[in-house]
């Protein structure tokens, strides 16, 4: 595994959040006895990190292992392996793998999620305060007055009516309920917030609206986010850097700019070629990609990729590349990562 | 045969939903034209009446609601193909009747955005591709069963003679949503109406929808009526677009003048909120804010007086925009704008309330 810690670290710049080796596979159960036949790699040997007050964005096709590797970090599910290290404010340097019940208590309240759907993630029987106010109550935190008046202050903090209080879900937009969903991840205070896809269900409009708050919020709270998403042109706004996950592995990472303008590994270069841009002027190139996202119960031999890629050799049948720095701080898993040279977004011009 | 004729031209369309909290206007004055061969892409706010407009088109608007008013004309290409025209007026047609069904799923069919909701899941993707293609065309199960193989290969589904037997959710999202389309083709409509059929897919899978509906639009000669809120997808499918807005349509005119130069302060918005991929990103400069609509669509029950974006225009014109509603205006001949920016006349002072 190569070293993903920054070069020259002082204990200041150390990253927030450590990944390693992250795995998580989930067992393939058949008959009655309900037997292991097999296993879903849903994320495969996983490393990155992310910094303090940083966001890092997170792509790749449906079933690529996203949302399970945001649930890993929160511990809502058990990783099958890997460490995953975190500068907790009061713990210190933990490994979130390790800890016990009580010490998974203590480390969410820093570690936060939002989720794509709001229309399923608010319970329509609990009214705001009760929604907003379930993470500070649980963690006691806050009861009483103290309550409803951190829960009035976060709902105005995104951009709500503290006199919503009292109302129940059904009585708002879809963007309204992602703003209730955001108030309610971000009123223990956390330092870490996990956003898998806060903004695929909304149209354009609210999502500005969204995106701009996330990163008010990031600015006034110093909040550090991974930020999963289907949608490249809303990643390549609001990402400092980028990872691609195809078929439970990152096959590259960089800076937002260094991946979207010379990107290095086939896979993305099929993304950004498939990214719908709003502009009618027709397309220079366009690569299609072709046949199906691997299973990943049972992934081909060699590079996860090779079947579906253009550039594929006999060596990518039979071995797995490795995860490869090939300039500074961008990381490709492909055979040819330091050879190809592929095409990065069409640029449009500034507004 | 003129390429530009007129298909479908829906006149001053009103579809209310009369509910015990009030009346929801979701459709509320549409005029719209569809044109032969041609896709337009309809874009707007969610709530905006895209999805109702749809289905008034196809008659398949639920109780309570109602069309109540306007005029949906359909010019249906008589069989032979020899440019001659039967206009049937689809809002007087009986809803349940012979003449719509005999529409519905054969010359005008439709793609819903959740495919699992179009496709039954306790049948074979088969059995229901071949029960749409024996309820249209005069066909034995037999033949039913090679065309619809026919079509699972030509929206490229892997091994068509085997996924043909298999249930729905066997396939992948992408999978299902090409069965889908099969099976909206399956009879070689005139009109395709597709409600945000790539929604629910990623990128890559999405991209080879689109271009799965460009080929079979370009060898079946079919209109496409496409709804989406991605301006993206837009710009990649519609020639035409019209741009919806609180059950109305405010801007229509081609796929380059809506993006390069709109006229609406609505459109404007929209495309000004969009996240693009710019050279400032390429050249990793920090970002900046997106621009924002301000405010919030109201809510449904309430109707506006004036032109129903002005609470929320940058440009609104005081004592006109929030009195008097705006009437279509024609910048040009292919141009149809409903703001006052762009009526001299209406300036002068308030005309009468419609
Ligand atoms: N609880 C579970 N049991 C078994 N398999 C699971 C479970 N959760 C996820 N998986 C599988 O793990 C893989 C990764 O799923 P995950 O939800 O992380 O993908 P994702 O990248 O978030 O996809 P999407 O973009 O569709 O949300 C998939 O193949 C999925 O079917
Ligand atoms: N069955 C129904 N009963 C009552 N109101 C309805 C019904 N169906 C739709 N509406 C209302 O009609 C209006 C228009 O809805 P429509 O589904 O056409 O919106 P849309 O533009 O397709 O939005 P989206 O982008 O979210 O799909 C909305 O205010 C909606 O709440
Ligand atoms: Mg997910
Ligand atoms: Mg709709």
């Amino acid at each position: 595994m190569p070293d993903l810690m920054p070069q020259s670290s002082p204990a200041s710049s150390e990253p927030l959040l450590v990944v390693e080796g992250l795995t998580k596979y989930f067992p393939i159960r058949r008959g009655f006895f309900k037997r292991v036949v097999g296993q879903v790699k849903a994320v495969d040997h996983v490393d990155f990190y992310v910094q303090e007050g940083e966001t890092l964005g997170l792509v790749g096709e449906s079933g690529c292992g996203k949302t399970t590797t945001g649930r890993c970090i929160l511990r809502a599910i058990e990783p099958t392996d890997g460490r995953i290290l975190f500068r907790d404010p009061k713990l210190g340097r933990v490994d979130i793998c390790k800890l016990d019940k009580e010490q998974i208590r203590l480390v969410r309240r820093n570690i936060r999620m939002i989720f794509q759907d709001p229309y399923a993630s608010l319970n329509p029987r609990m009214t705001l305060l009760d929604i907003v106010g379930a993470p500070l109550r649980a963690m006691g935190l806050a009861h009483g007055k103290e309550l409803e008046d951190r829960v009035a202050q976060m709902l105005q903090l995104v951009g709500l009516r503290p006199e919503y209080m009292r109302r129940y879900p059904h009585a708002f937009s879809g963007g309204q309920r992602q703003r209730i969903g955001l108030a309610r991840a971000l009123a223990p205070y956390p330092k870490f917030v996990v956003c898998d896809e806060p903004v695929s269900a909304l149209d354009v409009s609210v999502q500005a609206q969204i995106l701009n708050l996330l990163e008010d919020l990031q600015e006034q709270m110093g909040l550090t986010y991974l930020f999963v998403a289907h949608d490249l042109s809303v990643v390549a706004h609001i990402s400092d850097r980028v990872a691609v996950m195809y078929v439970g592995k990152i096959v590259e990472l960089a800076s937002t700019a260094e991946l979207f303008s010379s990107p290095k590994h086939p896979y993305t270069e099929a993304l950004l070629s498939a990214i719908p841009l709003p502009d009618p002027r027709p397309r220079e190139k366009r690569v299609l990609l072709t046949g199906e996202v691997a299973n990943p119960a049972n992934p081909p031999s060699g590079c996860y990729f090779h079947p579906r890629c253009s550039y594929a050799e006999e060596i990518c049948k039979t071995h797995e590349p490795e995860f490869d720095e090939v300039t500074p701080g961008h990381y490709v898993k492909c055979h040819f990562g330091r050879e190809l040279s592929l095409t990065g977004v069409v640029r449009m011009p500034d507004r | 045969m003129p390429e530009n004729q007129v298909l479908v031209e829906i006149k001053d369309l009103h579809t209310y939903f009369f509910l015990a909290e009030g009346v929801v206007r979701a459709v509320d004055g549409v005029d719209l034209v569809i044109k032969r061969r041609q896709t337009l892409g309809v874009v707007g706010e969610s709530g905006c009446g895209k999805s109702i407009t749809s289905l008034s088109l196809l008659r398949l608007i639920p109780p309570p609601g109602r069309i109540t008013q306007g005029e949906i004309l359909y010019y249906k290409p008589s069989a032979g193909d020899n440019g001659s025209v039967d206009v049937i007026n689809i809002t007087a047609l009986n809803p349940n009747g012979r003449e719509i069904r005999d529409i519905r799923g054969n010359q005008i069919s439709m793609v819903f955005q959740e495919p699992m909701t179009a496709m039954s899941p306790v049948r074979t993707v088969g059995q229901q591709i071949i029960e749409a293609i024996m309820l249209h065309q005069k066909v034995n199960k037999a033949e039913a069963r090679k065309r619809a193989i026919e079509m699972l290969a030509r929206v490229k589904m892997p091994k068509p003679e085997r996924t043909i037997d298999d249930y729905p959710f066997q396939l992948s999202g992408g999978m299902r949503q090409r069965a889908v389309i099969a099976m909206a083709l399956s009879c070689h409509p005139h009109l395709l109406i597709a409600d945000e059929p790539t929604t629910a897919l990623d990128v890559t899978t999405e991209a080879q929808i689109l271009d799965l509906m460009r080929s079979l639009q370009n060898e079946l000669g079919m209109a496409i009526m496409y709804i989406t809120h991605n301006l993206g997808v837009v710009a990649e499918m519609a020639e035409e677009v019209a741009v919806m807005y609180l059950g109305k349509v405010v801007e229509q005119t081609d796929v380059k003048t809506i993006f390069l130069e709109p006229l609406h302060p609505y459109t404007q918005g929209l495309l000004s909120s969009i996240p693009r991929l710019d050279e400032s990103i390429m050249r990793g400069e920090k970002r900046r804010r997106l621009q924002m609509i301000k405010g919030m669509v109201p809510d449904p029950y309430t109707r506006l007086k004036g032109c129903p974006f002005h609470p929320r225009c940058p440009k609104v014109i005081g004592d006109v925009c929030d009195q008097v509603e705006p009437a279509s205006i024609w910048v040009r001949p292919g141009h149809m704008v409903r703001c006052h920016l762009y009526a001299e006349a209406v300036k002068s002072g308030p005309a009468p309330s419609h």
